[in-house]
């Protein structure tokens, strides 16, 4: 493992500390429990937005704490869920009275974790969960799709609207609308090391690519032989929408995101070739996001997520946002 | 092995069955992990692990606690200490034996019964799980219903015991060939098919190490 690492124990504190004193402007990183927030507080009547996960897949969540997007983030170990606690006392740290709605991805771990934080914390409080992975069978019977890089689109939109004085009911509305909107489509070409374990999550050979892979390094679908990027893009796009069904000349946002190892050079041309097969059946893009903001550790690999838009969602995708990872408009 | 407990049920025989299976998951770790990394993504081990960790180390903050004290302890130090589904699910666990009532009474080993009985209901209440689903439920909720049977029956304890490493062993063993409907391996569809699920293999051996540490005591 070749990792920037001073002692495995200390790895998630030393890059909070680091994240802290780099955004200070913006955020202040709290210990024990940990929880991201805003440098200054919430505005009165302002709906509360909390998310979290594992740590390994910044910039998300602690990058998008900041006007107009979330109020604070729990970072739990390297791919494993934060704890209740540490969501309970964000929400005690960040509730102005509005109300606490926490965004959570659909894994177990998360999911139990936050409904614990949830029950524990006495305030007004309601959660979202999101679900944009297609490739991953969607069933009331399973643990169903995966919250993936969507979350990303989630949390700008209805930080948006909680930040223009959304309620906590419109804000749940709006961002289920989003989440019902996407669907995203990964793949890796490497695996990546979790610092405890020290060895990739799992063996991929020079040839092959993981189609269909979670955040984690969970495997995906399918192993295939790599292709040229057209042809993978369109395979990726194809499952997309299947799932979305666009109409034609239907509005929507294309958002390339990086899993953490591959060059943007790289996701621009991914984005070229998306642009053409997607500009080929009449599907018209109208707003784009290209970089990493939802990756998993150093794998290399890239995910597409296709946003239907509407004119509330554009408008809060356009208004201003400033957090560490995204800043717009102000 | 456990050498002093009062009782079935004591704070003292949690931290000393703690440091059993702790030994026991470190032996078997680099298997834990290699099931992890098949199926999931490989944190299973290192929150099991990190978790007997911090229960031991709280032997001298509560070991002269009365157990329900004690139970709430451990239980919120897991619950924080730990992430994932396994911090939720443990955590949970004992926090609802904390809950079975009289637990200030001697704790016979019916009452004990009744206490895992109730810490597992509730584990299988928040994780949603069911047998036949691929995850740690398909040990423990057997275990379950075997520690009931015993709670209402007359059978040798030990016998009883020897019963449940059998059923813990089994059903472990029958997670191989599922196909997973909870949990991170769901993700996988028949991907999944053919791997122990990691969350049954660790549950198992912390039944086993229990189970033979009452029979050899």
């Amino acid at each position: 493992m070749k990792k920037f690492i001073n002692n495995v124990d200390d790895f998630l504190k030393e890059s909070l500390n680091g994240f802290g004193k780099a955004h200070s402007d913006i955020i202040k990183v709290n210990f024990e429990p940990n929880f991201i927030s805003r440098k200054t507080k919430t505005k009165e009547g302002k709906v509360s937005l909390i998310s979290g996960g594992g740590s390994g897949h910044e910039p998300m969540h602690g990058g998008f704490v900041g006007h107009g997007m979330l109020d604070a983030a729990c970072p739990g170990f390297v791919f494993s869920a934060p704890t209740p606690d540490q969501m309970q006392a964000a929400a005690e740290h960040v509730d102005s009275g509005a109300g606490v709605l926490f965004i959570v991805k659909n894994y177990s771990g998360d999911i139990m974790n936050f409904q614990m934080g949830a029950e524990m914390y006495s305030g007004k409080n309601d959660s979202i969960i999101t679900n944009d992975d297609v490739a991953v069978e969607d069933s009331t019977f399973t643990t169903g799709r995966r919250g993936v890089a969507a979350t990303v689109l989630v949390e700008k939109i209805i930080g948006s609207l909680a930040e223009n004085g959304g309620s906590l009911e419109e804000c749940k509305k709006l961002g289920e609308k989003v989440n019902k909107n996407s669907g995203t489509m990964g793949v890796a070409f490497t695996s990546c090391t979790v610092p405890a374990a020290g060895k990739p999550t799992f063996d991929i050979g020079n040839d092959e690519m993981e189609f269909g892979v979670g955040i984690h390094g969970e495997p995906g679908r399918k192993r295939e032989k790599i292709q040229p990027s057209k042809t993978i893009v369109n395979n990726m796009l194809e499952a997309i929408l299947d799932d979305l069904k666009p109409q034609k000349n239907e509005k929507t946002l294309l958002f390339v995101n990086g899993m953490g190892g591959t060059p943007l050079t790289e996701l621009y041309l991914v984005y070229d070739d998306a642009c053409k097969i997607l500009k080929s059946k009449g599907i018209e893009i109208t707003r784009s996001l290209v970089g990493n903001y939802c990756t998993s550790l150093e794998m290399q690999g890239a995910s597409i997520t296709l946003l239907k838009c509407d004119e509330e969602i554009l408008k809060n995708w356009d208004a201003p946002v400033h957090t560490a990872a995204m800043r717009w408009g102000m | 092995m456990i050498t002093e407990t009062k009782g079935y049920m004591s704070v003292n025989f949690l931290i000393s069955q703690a440091k059993n299976i702790q030994i026991v998951i470190d032996e078997n770790a680099a298997e834990i992990e290699a099931l992890d990394q098949n199926i999931g993504d490989g944190d299973h081990i290192f929150n099991v692990q990190r978790g007997l960790k911090l229960v031991v180390e709280l032997e001298d903050d509560i070991k002269n606690l009365p157990l329900q004290k004690g139970l709430n302890i451990i239980a919120m130090k897991v619950l924080s200490g730990i992430g994932g589904s396994s911090g939720a699910l443990f955590g949970t666990f004992f926090m609802s034996m904390a809950k079975t009532p009289d637990l200030d009474k001697d704790i016979d080993f019916k009452k004990a019964c009744e206490m895992v009985i109730t810490g597992i209901n509730a584990m299988k209440e928040r994780g949603k799980a069911d047998v036949g689903e691929k995850t740690m439920m398909d040990v423990l909720i057997p275990v379950s219903e075997k520690l009931n049977e015993l709670k209402s029956g007359n059978k040798d304890m030990k016998e009883g015991l020897s019963e449940i490493t059998k059923i813990a062993e089994d059903r472990m063993l029958g997670t191989k060939d599922m196909l997973a409907t909870k949990g991170r391996a769901s993700f996988l569809g028949e991907r999944a098919k053919g791997h122990i699920d990691p969350g049954a293999r660790s549950s198992q051996l912390i039944i086993d190490t229990i189970c033979k540490s009452l029979i050899n005591k």
